[in-house]
């Protein structure tokens, strides 16, 4: 590991500072150190974040607001949770392993770096890691890489099963910088790659998750998270959905759908949502509007599987939101 | 004599130490004044370093040396082949030239004071190459098959009767091709080694399933007196064969020390151990199969193509099994080796069978639905009497009896044969079974028993526990033999200053080494015979041989109901000094010539299968086998249950994937080498039925570990078809061969 300093910091304002000043926030660890011990990141200065006060999770109204610190498994197994938005447990649950989830954090989980192996070694071309290096996965293993939202420049898919769930429900997030406090979509987070795959995501330098608040709606209690993988916990989604569905007398009012595994960054699936508005909530239904999901995909040599397995996916999921009594 | 130690479900007289941390394994042998080494791999898949810019890393705080093909002492490396080295070519000689043979090679090592120094210092190392581009898949145009050297009876070509004049003649036939991925070991505990001189003398506290070849090994690398090594190891958190041989790090680890006259440790990253620590080799089999319409066997011909690298054949018993399982009057199997610019394979569990078992048992499931046959019916009628290959009888063999008791407790009757038939609500379900083997081994082994003056016993051999509790079943055995309480046995391991024991795999542990300790263990007793019955105040004084016998440790006249001596007496009167004996066993090879010795095993399995997002997993398993005598059945279940879940990696998980290109393995991580966790671990059940083998040695033993995990794949994989009624021949079986049912 390359050596760093690290600052532990108690107040807000503080840490914000400090990061403005170059430092890079570190909660949990469980992305960061990693990749620090791969010496795929490198940072000088690190700005311990655990003792700052945004461990807290309530309810405003209907409303969930998740506290930036607040870990995987606390969030997962909160009542309030468990009870307004199940999908949110669900793809938590799904996500890594028992004791990752007991450390890494919800902003955290945001802002987890890709896993594409050539990203993780040092002597690979990577545009992510090293700009304009080139990018080994395009002719190279993509096998587990996304077919949308991808580039010529990267192919990286992004691996939050969290980040799904809270697009799909139309979750926004509260940041906080040397410029004050703004609050903002979670999907406006994420960047597509284009020339810049670098630059993952929309924060300004400084800038702090606060937390994340989630809104409900009749969708909420009809919803599942479907984690499509090799094995059962422990790996990343080959393809995932979050799916949502307010039915009413067997016709579909409003549908929600975002997808994992398969863009450069959480996709949702709005063609397929409003090919389901006000039909019957049927697998033909489902099967039409699943279709939909690939406009714009682009498959490589390992991953033109994804073609079928994302529209299958995305049926399944519905099925079992659907079928949530 | 009969405290019965031998059969009883001892826990492991270890347990309690591994659980406490009170275990200590290869890396946790810290030093005084201990340094640090890291190596540096190649990042180019074939070609020459170029340039090692070592100045700049050598100025980094803490840095000790900087040891490379440039500056690295030249070695001797002595001609040394044990048993688990490839028969021909030379091994990897590290550091003595500029040529990078394959992607990973180490190229440089650095020593620093502490491990974050070292790990920081590696990293900043520039080593620039010339490169080309290295071939790396067997299938590439490039790639040249090529007959090993003969080696012996399983591995050459063998042929009996005209199975291309059978097949033609056949009135069904199979044709399979399948094409099974590699796979690393990645056991839990990596690679370590703290290496530490002594003047000429040194000590490795390494991890290794083989202690007394190691110590030779690096012996002959140095060019020292094999004396001047000593290498302890006594704990392995997991090795499934990684650690047979002895591999480069090893020896990097004593260059370092010896560099910086400290001890040094060195471990093993996890992607360093997809590097030079060996792989189940990738392997491309045809098995074709000739019928008649009643399902007797009328020719097979298995033709098994493995990997290697470029300076070793590394050759495994791919095509071993097909000889022998069934009764052919025709059969050919040849065997062949594709060089590529890959480190050696080297054997991982179940190592030639459970990849030959795979081709062999999914040609014989698609035979049977070509006949509409049960598939166990077709093995049944293709039970041979005797060994067909080497025309021997069999020391014993039990396939029918695993398979008669195996469909019994698994439910197989209530199968159905039509594929894609069974359902459970919108899960497919499928019913597959296989059959397993694997050879009853038995290499020399020696071992040592002392007596203490307090009469308990104290056992010592070079072997090795890497999980199947070696600890425990042989202090079973030399408590059954002494009759003593297993309490008053303490049996020691893992130090090459004991008696040497074969490798720690193969399946051979109980048998070798609890055969020497076994004949150990009586000649102790012999001794303490003699010297009773010379010791005039003995009750036993001038009796005659026979006529005295051993009941729980005592001595005492046959029959008779007079004074009986302990062993604690016998050793007082003669001084109070412990009395040991050194003996070594080896099979009878008269016996061995008679007699075609394996165990066998019949393997059931349950999947379900997702039909929309083609999801496999295995809901239930069953392995059945007859391997002799069961020592600990609860070690025993272990042990299988360990293979299968294994089996279930194989079937649906593992493989390490190359990178075309550079040779790199790109999945040489945890999170994306899929190995089973428990979700994927369903209700696994282990069955042993009766089998007493009176040829195979004096215990009757056969030995599980590499067994179990051999029928696995073949019994899911046909399961998967069973369910989905689609054949895949390729190995893992994943999501998107299921997809489209």
């Amino acid at each position: 590991m390359i050596p760093f300093s690290l600052q532990k910091s108690t107040d807000v304002g503080e840490a914000i500072a400090a990061a403005t000043a170059g430092g890079r926030y570190i909660a949990g660890g469980t992305t960061l150190v990693d990749l620090m011990r791969d010496e795929v990141e490198r940072p000088g200065r690190l700005v311990d974040i655990n003792a700052l006060p945004l461990k807290r999770l309530q309810t405003v109204g209907d409303t969930l607001v998740i506290g930036a610190l607040v870990t995987m498994s606390d969030c997962a197994a909160h009542a309030d949770v468990q009870r307004l938005q199940p999908v949110i447990s669900e793809s938590l649950v799904e996500g890594a392993s028992p004791q990752l989830r007991n450390l890494a954090t919800i902003g955290g989980n945001l802002l987890q770096r890709v896993r594409c192996p050539y990203f993780r070694m040092l002597d690979a071309a990577c545009n992510k890691r090293d700009p304009n290096s080139g990018c080994s996965a395009i002719d190279g293993f993509n096998g587990g890489h996304a077919i949308l939202g991808t580039s010529s420049s990267c192919i990286a898919v992004h691996p939050s099963d969290l980040a799904v769930a809270l697009i799909a429900l139309d979750a926004t997030m509260r940041v906080r910088g040397p410029n004050g406090e703004r609050s903002f979509p979670v999907e406006e987070l994420f960047r597509l790659p284009g020339t810049t795959p670098h630059i993952e995501h929309t924060l300004q330098p400084g800038e702090l998750i606060i937390d994340v608040r989630v809104p409900s709606g009749r969708y909420a209690r009809r919803a599942r998270y479907l984690k499509v993988r090799d094995r059962s916990s422990y790996e990343f989604a080959v393809v995932s959905a979050a799916a949502a569905l307010d039915i009413e007398n067997g016709t579909i009012r409003e549908a929600r759908i975002a997808c994992g595994g398969v863009g450069t960054m959480p996709w949702r699936m709005r063609a397929s949502e409003k090919a389901l508005a006000g039909r019957p909530a049927d697998r033909a239904t489902f099967e039409q509007a699943a279709r939909l999901a690939l406009a714009g995909a682009q498959a490589r040599s390992g991953n033109a599987f994804k073609m079928d397995l994302l529209p299958a996916t995305i049926v399944r999921a519905l099925e079992l939101a659907r079928d949530v009594s | 004599m009969n405290l019965q130690a031998i059969g009883k479900p001892l826990a492991r007289v270890d347990g309690r130490a591994k659980v406490t941390g009170a275990a200590h394994y290869a890396a946790e042998f810290n030093q005084p004044n201990q340094a640090y080494a890291v190596i540096v791999s190649s990042s180019v898949g074939l070609g020459r370093i170029a340039s090692i810019d070592t100045a700049a890393v050598a100025r980094l705080p803490g840095v000790l040396a900087v040891v490379s093909h440039l500056n690295a002492p030249r070695l001797a490396y002595n001609p040394h082949k044990s048993g688990i080295d490839p028969p021909v070519g030379e091994r990897l000689h590290v550091l003595q030239d500029d040529l990078v043979r394959f992607y990973g090679q180490p190229v440089a090592i650095v020593v620093a004071d502490t491990l974050d120094r070292a790990e920081c210092a590696a990293a900043a190392l520039r080593v620039t190459y010339e490169a080309r581009k290295p071939v790396v898949d067997p299938r590439d145009k490039q790639a040249q098959p090529m007959a090993p050297a003969a080696y012996g009876p399983v591995e050459a070509d063998n042929v009996r009767g005209d199975p291309d004049a059978a097949l033609a003649a056949a009135a069904v036939s199979v044709d399979v091709s399948t094409d099974i991925g590699r796979q690393n070991h990645h056991p839990m505990e990596p690679h370590a080694t703290i290496a530490t001189w002594n003047g000429e003398q040194l000590t490795l506290w390494s991890k290794s399933q083989y202690v007394a070849n190691e110590q030779a090994e690096i012996a002959a690398v140095f060019g020292i007196p094999q004396q001047n090594v000593r290498v302890i190891c006594p704990f392995i958190g997991g090795a499934f064969g990684t650690s047979l041989r002895t591999w480069p790090h090893v020896t990097l680890a004593a260059i370092a020390s010896r560099q910086v006259g400290r001890p040094v440790k060195l471990v093993l990253t996890r992607r360093q151990m997809s590097y030079t620590t060996g792989h189940r080799p990738r392997t491309l089999q045809r098995m074709v199969i000739g019928a008649t319409r009643d399902g007797r066997l009328t020719s097979i011909i298995h033709e098994g193509m493995g990997e290697t690298s470029r300076y070793e054949n590394f050759v495994e018993s791919l095509t071993a099994g097909t000889d022998f399982m069934y009764s052919c009057p025709n059969v050919r199997t040849r065997y062949r080796l594709v060089p590529l610019d890959i480190g050696t394979p080297t054997y991982m569990r179940g190592p030639g069978e459970s990849s030959g078992m795979y081709a062999l048992e999914t040609a014989m499931d698609e035979l049977a639905y070509k006949l509409g046959m049960d598939p166990i019916e077709l093995r049944r009628r293709n039970e041979p009497t005797i060994d067909e290959g080497l025309n021997v009888p069999f020391s014993s063999r039990s396939l029918m009896q695993c398979y008669a008791a195996g469909a019994e407790r698994f439910g197989w009757a209530k199968r159905t044969p039509e594929p894609k038939s069974m359902r459970d609500g919108r899960l497919l379900i499928g019913m597959g079974t296989a059959t397993a083997t694997y050879p009853a081994l038995q290499f020399p082994s020696s071992a040592r028993a002392r007596l203490l003056a307090d009469g308990s016993a104290e056992i010592e051999v070079a072997a090795s526990d890497m999980g199947p509790g070696t600890y425990t079943s042989m202090t079973q055995v030399a408590a059954e033999i002494l009759g003593l309480p297993v309490g008053r046995v303490r049996f020691s391991l893992g130090n090459s200053d004991f008696p040497p024991a074969p490798p720690h795999g193969g399946s051979q542990t109980m048998a070798a080494v609890g055969s020497a300790i076994r004949a150990a263990c009586l000649a102790v007793q012999n001794m303490l015979v003699e010297r009773a019955i010379a010791n005039p105040r003995s009750p036993m004084h001038n009796a005659g041989l026979d006529a005295l016998e051993w009941v729980e440790g005592h001595l005492r006249r046959r029959g008779g109901i007079s004074a009986e001596q302990s062993y604690a007496e016998i050793i007082a009167a003669g001084g109070g000094a412990p009395v040991e004996a050194t003996v070594s066993v080896e099979r009878d090879p008269e016996i061995a010539a008679k007699y075609s010795m394996h165990a066998f095993g019949a393997v059931f399995v349950e999947i379900s299968v997702d039909p929309d997002v083609g999801l496999a997993r295995v809901r239930r398993a069953l392995g059945v086998y007859g391997a002799g005598r069961i020592v600990n059945p609860r070690l025993a279940r272990s042990q299988c249950v360990g293979g299968m879940i294994g089996g279930i990696g194989m079937a649906l998980m593992e493989h390490t994937s190359l990178d075309a290109r550079d040779g790199r393995p790109v999945n040489a991580h945890m999170a994306e080498y899929l190995l089973p966790v428990n979700l994927d671990i369903p209700q696994l059940d282990v069955h042993f039925v009766d089998e007493v083998d009176p040829h195979v040695n004096p215990l009757g033993v056969k030995g599980l570990g590499e067994i179990s995990l051999v029928g696995m794949a073949p019994a899911i994989s046909n399961a998967v078809f069973h369910a989905t009624g689609r054949r895949i021949h390729e190995l893992p079986i994943r999501i998107e061969h299921l997809l489209k049912l």
